[in-house]
């Protein structure tokens, strides 16, 4: 990829904590308004990716260049064309909706006239209008992430960098952020995610890198991804003896995984599989698409935390 | 290293405000509990121990108890306004409400904030000795346009204070350790240092060491300026200290801040 072109750019970088290696030898290349995922479990080393292109952490070895600035070097002068979602919230609690703006836009040393100008489209943004004098405190966790997401926007970002930022929420306001991230994307943002949510990857990543223990395991499209890992239907049965049931269905499937008490058999032809267990009391049979659980299994051999 | 380290300092002198205006915005919520709170414990101590311990201790320096005393209780009260404030509200933003984290996610340095934190530290400073500056003047024990002059050496001590204690929740893992530093450094400068009786009471050799103590160097300034008498010993070279008090620990505080946040 052109480096003028890429909007993040990491080559060969490695960070470890003591002995404990936590990012491994990663190189990986962001187009500019592409939404690209890092997805991996609990402690595959997402977030000190996050903190690494905000120069808030500085890499053992290897090169880091975002939005064109080596980083850290020049992780400041690159800071101001980002934006920023972290995995905790840090809005401050005792500040309105209109107040955590304006406390924002300072840091970006935007005047008065010109924060003013920009909050109520970031309000409406973020469905926050009828919040706006609202003390941060008294709104929900949806809530709290949409103005922490209008927060990272105040300074018109051509990055966004969102380390799980939907991590905590329910169904209906995870559903809200990602429609919300895909207005981002059609207005020609460039968003960095960081998910264990594989649903979320799939919904919205363009590209994804899959993370395990701070190395990439794969790279791609996540359709190319599952196709190229899996290809075919899955079946997942529980209920029974994981290991009587494989050399059951063996002879059927292309590839077999058991997690758990779960078995995941990976089929072209799926009837096939079914026959087999017709009559078998107590197991309970699932049929689906395949998705990148599958090829995070596939790739590891384990499951990932949810 | 070295070009790192330069990259955390402090890019214009402006980008501090937006941290000194968020923490002034928080306070005006809390002005008057914070007014209050602040006040209750000087002039307490102003009362309590001018009047009471007044009466046995005649006069001071040529002057009474309570005007030698109150000049004392302004530099200590601009000592303790900013090291709690440090200790207690900047550790908090800076560890469990993380808004040193947001607020690095933007374009300012750890030098923009520190600066931030420590000039607001020391405008809390600048608030108690204001107020405790003024229930003296209105009692007579100091003059209104004195009250003036030492505000500058109430704004320089609340900076080194803060930057001191700026160096303490650098360090300090949680708040339960700042009792050390309370106890073991602050209570027995308060002693030492000529802010409640003469430090020509003590044996010469404390005097020596603490002549040494930044507190001492401020009362050294405030209380002249108070009292309209001349400085003692130079007023070029207490400020001097002074500036070496609230500099120094800026940057080795931003060093250990860059080791525990930015690793």
């Amino acid at each position: 990829m052109n480096m003028s072109t890429a909007a993040i750019d990491l080559a060969g970088v490695s960070k470890s904590f003591g002995d404990k290696i936590i990012v491994n030898e990663l190189s990986f290349s962001v187009a500019r308004g592409e939404c690209f995922g890092l997805l991996g479990p609990n402690g595959a080393g997402k977030s000190t990716i996050a903190r690494m292109l905000l120069g808030m952490m500085s890499p053992d070895e290897g090169k880091i260049t975002v939005l064109n600035e080596p980083v850290p070097a020049r992780a400041r002068v690159a800071r101001v064309r980002i934006g920023v979602v972290p995995q905790f919230d840090n809005l401050e609690l005792e500040f309105t909706v209109r107040e955590n703006l304006r406390v924002f836009g300072r840091y970006f040393g935007m005047s008065a006239r010109k924060i003013e100008a920009v909050v109520p489209s970031l309000l409406e943004f973020a469905r926050l209008e009828s919040k706006a004098d609202v003390r941060v405190a008294a709104l929900s966790g949806g809530m709290k992430r949409r103005l922490t997401l209008a927060r990272a926007l105040i300074n018109d970002p051509h990055l966004l960098v969102m380390d799980e930022p939907t991590t905590g929420l329910d169904p209906h306001a995870r559903h809200l952020i990602w429609e919300r991230l895909r207005v981002l994307l059609s207005r020609g943002k460039t968003i960095l995610l960081t998910t264990h949510f594989m649903e979320e990857a799939e919904r919205l990543c363009d590209r994804l890198c899959v993370l395990e223990s701070g190395r990439k395991i794969a790279e791609g499209k996540p359709d190319a991804l599952i196709d190229e890992h899996i290809g075919c239907n899955v079946i997942e049965i529980y209920g029974g003896d994981p290991h009587e049931l494989t050399e059951l269905v063996r002879p059927y499937a292309r590839h077999i995984e058991v997690s758990g008490e779960t078995l995941f058999c990976y089929a072209q032809y799926p009837e096939q599989v079914r026959v087999q267990l017709r009559g078998r009391a107590g197991l309970r049979i699932l049929q689906r698409p395949p998705n990148l659980e599958d090829v995070f299994l596939r790739l590891t051999g384990r499951e990932m935390e949810k | 290293m070295g070009e790192s380290y330069a990259a955390l300092m402090p890019t214009n002198a402006s980008n501090w405000i937006a941290v000194w205006r968020r923490n002034f915005l928080a306070w005006r919520k809390v002005a008057l509990a914070s007014v209050l709170g602040n006040l209750a414990d000087p002039i307490t101590n102003l009362f309590g121990l001018g009047f009471g311990l007044g009466l046995i201790v005649g006069r001071v320096e040529g002057t009474s108890y309570i005007a030698f005393l109150a000049a004392g209780m302004v530099a200590i009260s601009a000592m303790t306004s900013a090291t709690f404030e440090t200790l207690y509200a900047t550790f908090a933003r800076m560890d469990a409400k993380r808004t040193w984290e947001a607020i690095l996610s933007t374009q300012l340095t750890l030098g923009d904030v520190v600066l931030g934190e420590l000039v607001w530290a020391a405008s809390k400073s600048v608030l108690a000795g204001t107020a405790i500056g003024i229930v003296a003047a209105t009692l007579g024990y100091a003059s209104w346009p004195s009250i003036l002059y030492a505000m500058p050496t109430v704004a320089l001590t609340g900076l080194v204070f803060a930057s001191l204690a700026m160096v303490v929740i650098s360090l300090a893992p949680s708040y339960d350790y700042f009792v050390f530093y309370q106890t073991l450094i602050l209570t027995p400068m308060v002693f030492l240092c000529g802010a409640v009786f003469p430090m020509s009471q003590l044996p010469s050799s404390f005097q020596h060491v603490a002549g040494l103590l930044p507190l001492a160097h401020s009362v050294d300034l405030i209380r002249p300026a108070m009292l309209e008498h001349a400085t003692s010993g130079g007023a070029a070279l207490h400020v001097g200290a002074l500036c070496v008090y609230a500099v120094v620990p800026f940057f080795v505080s931003t060093a250990l801040f860059r080791r525990r946040l930015l690793r």
